[in-house]
């Protein structure tokens, strides 16, 4: 009798473990939705749009769980600064939890550990075997004393598979002038801001506060930088540089407000540690194909700089502000957008009085570890209507990128708060 | 002086009027006097010149970077205080509760005049409705900006 009521247990037991194991590996059906969420997406992709998130999104990173996690610029009305999604149905998600007292910029998720930054420190937090995050009051802080005077304030963050995070640490100024975007002013001989910014420090993921004197300047010569990834089949380090503005503003005798709208370009770079990209002392422009010296330092629009600064691997027009990159390595989408870039850029202020560019996602295609052929936008109408973007006046700003287990595309937005899921239709 | 007090007097002759709920028949927009349009003019291509690149055409600003100069208490409050942003530049302030991320430029290499149509422009602009700025007054800020 006894031996029989176990078996009788057993059964539904068995019956729901494997229901559940059922519900584990069959990926949820996404459904599009209504005119793709406003989206303007290639011939096969479809949108929704995964939650209004009422605050202002960063960059976002999804565990292997499919766990949402969102850091945000500033904390919300609950002092939370980081957001906590789960999956509904039909692909979205709603918050669960927030945690985290402090805004910023830098989400990223790796090996069982979530990694986000404030604006002048990163933190770790362990998650469990849920993707949930154990201690979220107590995170272990990992760097801390990194400069914020504002201007180009944001810490991203990027994980290598040798236990190393990358921060990045903008310059505080626009070019290194004595006088900050002043008219006419002239740069600072031997640039003092690139001592403590304008780089890409390397420190270990797993030590607790580290400063500046723990960690390594792994790449100097940029101006800042938002948007960065770990390349897996270079095993390399790609930055998004966000150019200098105002060439026309500091120096009208030398550039009109056209070539002021259009130069320099917004550069994609692939970085060794020591390299230097040449901030302030240069600028890449892309329509002359070459670095050029910048005025600030005695550069004319022509003169070409020291040969010793990089070349971009890449280069954008001008000033459409690149703020995430991710390379993508899921299976979703066709063959040839695999180990390809995505390039979130959020648009552009220092066109005007041009139109202003940008608002979009864009895809630039990479054979061997290297971008292959010309970028072209792939997600498109974030801003509402072609109107809002030449004004500005867009509705919605791309931010940051994150692929999920499934290979769709996250994008968030730091205007309205929306977060966006791009899907390929397989037909 | 009198371009000055013409100006108030029409400021004056508008404000029951804007806070009238329904202006019968629509009146003729309030024409300014001759030297305060004239210096509004002016001001606009100061304007466009040095601080649409930041604060745009629209006067919106951009967000989390450069303020708005729609309805700030800078812009429409103290005129010694709206000067001296204009002659020393500003950093590190929050405007009216927000913070922006960008640095404000002096602009003292302006004129006198310079910096008075500016601030007239603004402060009639983007729904703006405030009294001029004259040279004279940008001068006695100037002087004792100096120090
Ligand atoms: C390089 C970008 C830039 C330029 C050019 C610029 N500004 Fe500003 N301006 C700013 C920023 C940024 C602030 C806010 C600084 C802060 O919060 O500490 C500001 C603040 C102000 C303020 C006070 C705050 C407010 O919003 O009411 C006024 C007024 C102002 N600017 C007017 C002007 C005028 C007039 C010009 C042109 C003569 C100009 N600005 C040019 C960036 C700029």
């Amino acid at each position: 009798m006894k031996k029989n009521l176990t078996r009788y247990l057993l059964l539904p037991a068995a019956l729901v473990g494997s229901l559940s194991l059922y519900a584990l590996t069959t990926p949820p059906t996404l459904v599009a939705d209504a005119n793709n969420a406003g989206l303007k997406l290639p011939t096969g992709f479809s949108a929704l749009v995964v939650a209004e998130t009422g605050a202002r999104p960063r960059h976002l990173t999804i565990t292997p769980q499919g766990n949402i996690y969102v850091k945000l610029n500033r904390v919300n009305k609950s002092g939370q600064g980081i957001l906590m999604l789960q999956p509904t149905s039909g692909g979205k998600a709603e918050v669960k939890t927030g945690f985290g007292n402090y805004g910023g910029t830098g989400m990223y998720y790796k090996d069982g550990y979530l990694y986000a930054s404030s604006d002048q420190e990163v933190f770790r937090y362990k998650l469990n075997d849920k993707g949930e995050v154990t201690n979220p009051s107590q995170p272990e802080k990992i760097v801390t004393g990194l400069i914020n005077r504002r201007q180009h304030e944001s810490k991203s963050i990027v994980l290598d598979n040798a236990g190393n995070v990358y921060v990045n640490v903008g310059a505080y100024s626009n070019s290194c002038q004595q006088r900050d975007r002043q008219k006419g002013s002239l740069g600072q001989p031997n640039c003092p801001i690139l001592d403590s910014a304008g780089g890409v420090w390397q420190f270990k993921a797993n030590q607790m506060n580290q400063t500046y004197g723990n960690g390594k300047r792994y790449v100097t010569g940029l101006r800042n930088v938002v948007g960065l990834d770990w390349n897996q089949q270079d095993n390399q380090l790609f930055v998004m540089q966000h150019g200098r503005d105002q060439l026309h503003d500091i120096f009208p005798d030398l550039y009109d407000a056209k070539q002021s709208a259009q130069l320099p370009a917004e550069c994609m770079y692939a970085v060794k540690p020591g390299d230097n990209a040449g901030w302030p002392y240069m600028y890449y422009d892309q329509v002359q194909q070459k670095k050029i010296l910048a005025p600030e330092y005695g550069g004319d629009g022509k003169k070409e700089a020291d040969t010793k600064f990089i070349d971009p691997a890449a280069a954008f027009p001008g000033h459409m502000a690149p703020n995430g990159l991710l390379f993508y390595t899921g299976n979703m989408f066709p063959e040839r957008y695999k180990n390809g870039a995505f390039i979130a850029f959020h648009g552009s202020w220092n066109r005007a009085p041009e139109p202003q560019a940008g608002y979009f996602v864009v895809f630039q295609p990479f054979k061997n570890g290297k971008p292959d052929g010309k970028w072209e936008v792939f997600a498109d109408n974030f801003a509402g209507a072609p109107e809002k973007v030449a004004s500005g006046r867009a509705d919605h700003r791309p931010c940051g990128l994150a692929q999920a287990p499934d290979g769709s595309l996250y994008v968030t937005d730091d205007a309205k708060g929306t977060i966006y899921r791009i899907f390929y239709n397989k037909k | 002086m009198q371009k000055l007090s013409i100006l108030c007097f029409l400021v004056f002759l508008s404000l029951p009027l804007a806070a009238q709920k329904k202006p019968a028949p629509k009146p003729k927009a309030p024409a300014a006097s001759a030297g305060a349009s004239k210096s509004i003019a002016a001001g606009k291509q100061i304007y466009s010149q040095y601080c649409l690149s930041c604060h745009q055409a629209d006067g919106g600003g951009v967000q989390n970077m450069n303020p708005p100069l729609i309805k700030t208490s800078y812009v429409l409050g103290d005129k010694t205080r709206l000067t001296k942003v204009l002659l020393n530049g500003l950093q590190d302030v929050d405007i009216d509760g927000e913070p922006y991320n960008n640095v404000m430029p002096s602009h003292d290499f302006l004129t006198d005049q310079q910096i008075a149509d500016v601030l007239t422009f603004v402060r009639n602009s983007f729904g703006n409705k405030a009294t001029a700025v004259s040279a004279a007054e940008v001068k006695a800020v100037r002087a004792a900006n100096k120090k």
